[in-house]
């Protein structure tokens, strides 16, 4: 069903949800009850408004310089991060569902990572074998018997939520080294309040700008009990970094300073700035830095990026690290296959937010399930992130099915498989008209004194029809998310 | 503040003062062109002269044609003082402290470089190079204006108006010293029309025709100099200028002025106290140009000690100077 639209007259008649779940329509193609508002207003625009709308956010993101880098991209490195006005709505009980699942999840997560570096109790028990943990990439054998400032290790995650065919929602992956993208989510807030003020008030969206005073809160928390106003930093490898502005966001929005390595030095057992009047001491690190590159003395002796020393100030206490260095062990891709048993062994519960199912190349019966089927299932490096070393069985060609195949075969440890998802569509304008795109929701979640989940989080978007991946690097743009307050919250 | 940014926000403002000083050379000379009787040749070398370039120009260039100098010196990315050039280094500097300076002027930076960046592309230096010229001083006002009113006049500001006076020291002291080595060794033509013109594009470059007519009226070369380096109120003026520097300079350390307690204090304050008392026709008598190419030189050397002061790491194993809360202890 394709009917053509009248020129600048955006209107939703002619769009097809062509059987994916839609985040804005039933199947019927009623729009959802969160959602009438919006579509009524959108409805009731003058001819060409839309579109003008579009532009406006646009013009406003470029101006701002709200741009990320991309890597192996000499042209441009820079690049404005695609964005659509259309915003993606998440009611009220939906979220309920999420966010006691995140809890959930995050809470095993961590004592699980606390445990790992401590007594190995799971591995004692026979949950998670010994061999999978030790040859986790992101096992940090200096970390062992560390004990981070308040028993804390994720203190900052950003879970990746998909939805399938039918509406139920997955958690994809649990991202709890540094994960980047809550810039977008304030930015990307302020533009959509000035393009939809009326719906926006009417349909009592939850707030998301609390966020950077609820990470000072949380950073602030994690100081020495000696020291009585703290010092934050944040630590960022620098300008040419793919997150820089977020980095450089993050340190304005909160008012501390952003410090690159070369801004910091260790003496008499403390991290110190270097400032035009002489050192001044930094209780804090809210590092956007690699666990590798830290310390040249303790991880990477060739990085330049950090702070020799930083590492034992650390483990004596005298600087705080967010997140903590080896928290990416529970970011493996394997190690995400246990997660429902490793919330079961620490918490006695069943998973409020289910894995994808995932398989496990390194299990024989598996790989070879996975190797005869590689036409259909989604291939992930078990330590990559942002979308990089990943095969979409169904989209790819036979060549580079064949050289995942061979890649599996030789380090089935570093690859698991999962079913090829047909994710949830939200509408996105597209020249003149509105066309479903498939799109995931990154939330983020705090823990400091307490666990928190800001209501809203990061609709990524697979701007190319069709695709399934929504990384920034790879051709993704992104919406806002609306969280709607239900009975119990006033707004 | 951290010596990085401090830094980083000085270069940021050097840069945006350097964009603006090469729009009013190239432009000016422009404007000065269509003034010229038919048949007089095109002076463009004199332009690779002010921005100090010599060398490089002619590596890449040769001839100082027109269009040779004004690509030279608006898009070359590879001449570092080239407008284009200078906008990327300002905005590269101001990403890096964005979270320091205001959104606004952040915005406008990178409007700036846009602005450039796509007239670039377009083509429209040569074909529409008034309005360019124009575009790139008026934005650089704009820079300087919205710095003043959205930035707090704290460390990080001071280390901004730093960097911009010392930069419009020097260029308005380069132009000067071109220009009268260029026009005065024809002294038969003092008075004549042509010498004028010549002269009042001088002073337009700066954008001071009209505040020098205002204090000397008519035009002669040895009141223009004493405006342009000596005046106490032109804002361009090279003693303005260190005048306002100092200023900022003791706002940052919070030593008086008259003192020092660092070598960018002493050296700045010397060269102030220079121009304070010296007047034209000695600095004429003794080499006008002698006497300027020893002020750039010694604003140099200031310019060296602001990074031996502020900016340069400390060795690791000195014991550190602490700073917590208030109670602050001076470096040196």
């Amino acid at each position: 069903m394709l009917l053509r639209v009248r020129s600048g007259l955006m209107q939703f008649t002619a769009y097809d949800t062509d059987g994916f779940f839609d985040e804005m329509f039933e199947t019927d193609g009623r729009p959802r009850a969160g959602s009438a508002l919006l579509v009524q207003r959108i409805h009731g625009l003058p001819q060409g408004e839309l579109l003008q709308r579009q532009r406006a956010a646009e013009q406003a993101l470029l101006h701002m310089g709200i741009t990320f880098n991309v890597y192996g991209d000499e042209a441009g490195t820079e690049r404005i991060f695609p964005f659509d006005v259309i915003p993606r709505i998440v009611e009220a009980a939906d979220w309920a569902l999420i966010e006691r699942g995140l809890k959930q999840r995050i809470q095993a997560l961590n004592l699980f990572i606390d445990d790992v570096y401590q007594a190995q109790h799971i591995i004692n028990d026979g949950i998670v074998p010994a061999f999978l943990i030790n040859s986790a990439k992101c096992f940090l054998r200096p970390c062992v018997g560390l004990r981070p400032p308040r028993g804390i290790w994720c203190h900052i995650t950003g879970t990746d939520l998909v939805r399938d065919r039918n509406g139920q929602i997955y958690v994809l992956e649990d991202n709890l080294r540094c994960p980047s993208g809550v810039s977008y989510v304030l930015e990307n807030r302020q533009v959509l309040k000035r393009t939809f003020p009326q719906v926006f008030e009417a349909s009592r969206v939850r707030p998301v700008d609390d966020y950077p005073s609820r990470l000072l809160e949380m950073l602030q928390y994690l100081a020495p009990d000696s020291v009585t106003s703290p010092t934050v930093v944040v630590l960022t490898p620098g300008l040419y970094n793919s997150a820089y502005f977020e980095h450089a966001f993050l340190a304005q929005q909160m008012g501390v300073e952003l410090v690159e390595g070369r801004d910091l030095v260790v003496a008499d057992g403390f991290v110190f700035m270097r400032t035009t009047k002489g050192l001044q001491r930094v209780d804090v690190i809210y590092r956007r830095l690699d666990d590798d590159f830290l310390d040249p003395l303790t991880f990477r002796s060739d990085s330049l990026l950090g702070v020799p020393g930083l590492f034992e100030v650390y483990q004596a206490g005298h600087v705080a690290l967010a997140n903590a260095p080896g928290t990416g062990v529970a970011d493996d891709k394997v190690i995400y296959a246990y997660v429902p048993k490793i919330i079961r062994y620490y918490l006695g519960e069943d998973s409020i937010l289910p894995n994808v199912p995932t398989y496990i190349c390194w299990d024989d019966t598996e790989r070879r399930h996975i190797l005869a089927n590689l036409d259909k299932l989604v291939v992930k490096a078990a330590n990559e992130s942002g979308g990089y070393g990943m095969l979409i069985g169904p989209h790819a060609s036979a060549a580079e099915r064949a050289m995942f195949a061979e890649r599996i075969q030789a380090a089935p440890r570093n690859y698991i498989a999962q079913p090829t998802l047909a994710l949830s569509r939200a509408p996105v304008i597209v020249e003149e008209h509105f066309e479903g795109r498939h799109v995931d929701l990154r939330p983020y979640i705090l823990y400091g004194q307490e666990i928190y989940v800001l209501p809203g989080g990061l609709t990524r978007v697979a701007l190319r029809k069709g695709s399934l991946v929504v990384n920034s690097s790879q051709g993704g743009g992104s919406k806002d998310t609306w969280v709607l307050a239900g009975e119990s919250h006033a707004c | 503040m951290l010596s990085r940014v401090a830094d980083s926000i000085y270069w940021l403002n050097r840069y945006i003062e350097r964009a603006e000083n090469v729009a009013r050379f190239i432009d000016v000379n422009l404007q000065l062109m269509l003034d010229l009787p038919a048949g007089t040749t095109e002076q463009w070398a004199p332009l690779v002269d002010t921005t100090g370039d010599r060398v490089l120009f002619q590596e890449r260039y040769g001839v100082t044609t027109r269009e040779n100098v004004v690509a030279f010196l608006t898009f070359d990315l590879d001449n570092p003082n080239s407008i284009y050039a200078c906008l990327r280094a300002a905005r590269e500097n101001a990403r890096s402290v964005r979270e320091i300076i205001s959104s606004e002027m952040w915005e406008q930076v990178n409007t700036f470089y846009l602005m450039v960046r796509d007239a670039v592309a377009q083509g429209r230096v040569l074909a529409e190079s008034h309005t360019f010229f124009t575009e790139v001083k008026m934005a650089s006002h704009l820079f300087v204006g919205i710095t003043e009113v959205t930035m707090s006049h704290s460390e990080g500001w001071h280390f901004g108006r730093l960097g911009h006076l010392l930069e419009r020291a020097d260029k308005t002291s380069r132009i000067l010293d071109v220009k009268y080595y260029l026009l005065l060794p024809h002294v038969a033509d003092v008075g004549t029309p042509v010498d004028d013109i010549q002269w009042s594009a001088v002073l337009k470059s700066a954008s001071a025709l009209e505040m020098y007519r205002k204090r000397f009226g008519r035009i002669r070369p040895d009141q223009v100099a004493d405006f342009l380096m000596l005046d106490r109120e032109f804002p361009r003026a090279m003693h303005y200028c260190l005048v306002q520097a100092e200023e900022s300079l003791h706002a940052i350390s919070g030593s008086p002025i008259g003192t020092f307690q660092n070598l960018a204090e002493q050296r700045l304050g010397r060269l102030r106290s220079e121009l304070d008392y010296a007047q034209i026709d000695e600095i004429i008598a003794s080499g006008l140009h002698e006497f300027l190419d020893a002020f750039q030189a010694k604003l140099n050397n200031v310019g060296t000690a602001i990074f031996e002061t502020f900016v340069t790491v400390r060795p690791v194993t000195d014991v550190p100077t602490l700073v917590q809360g208030s109670q602050m202890m001076r470096t040196r």
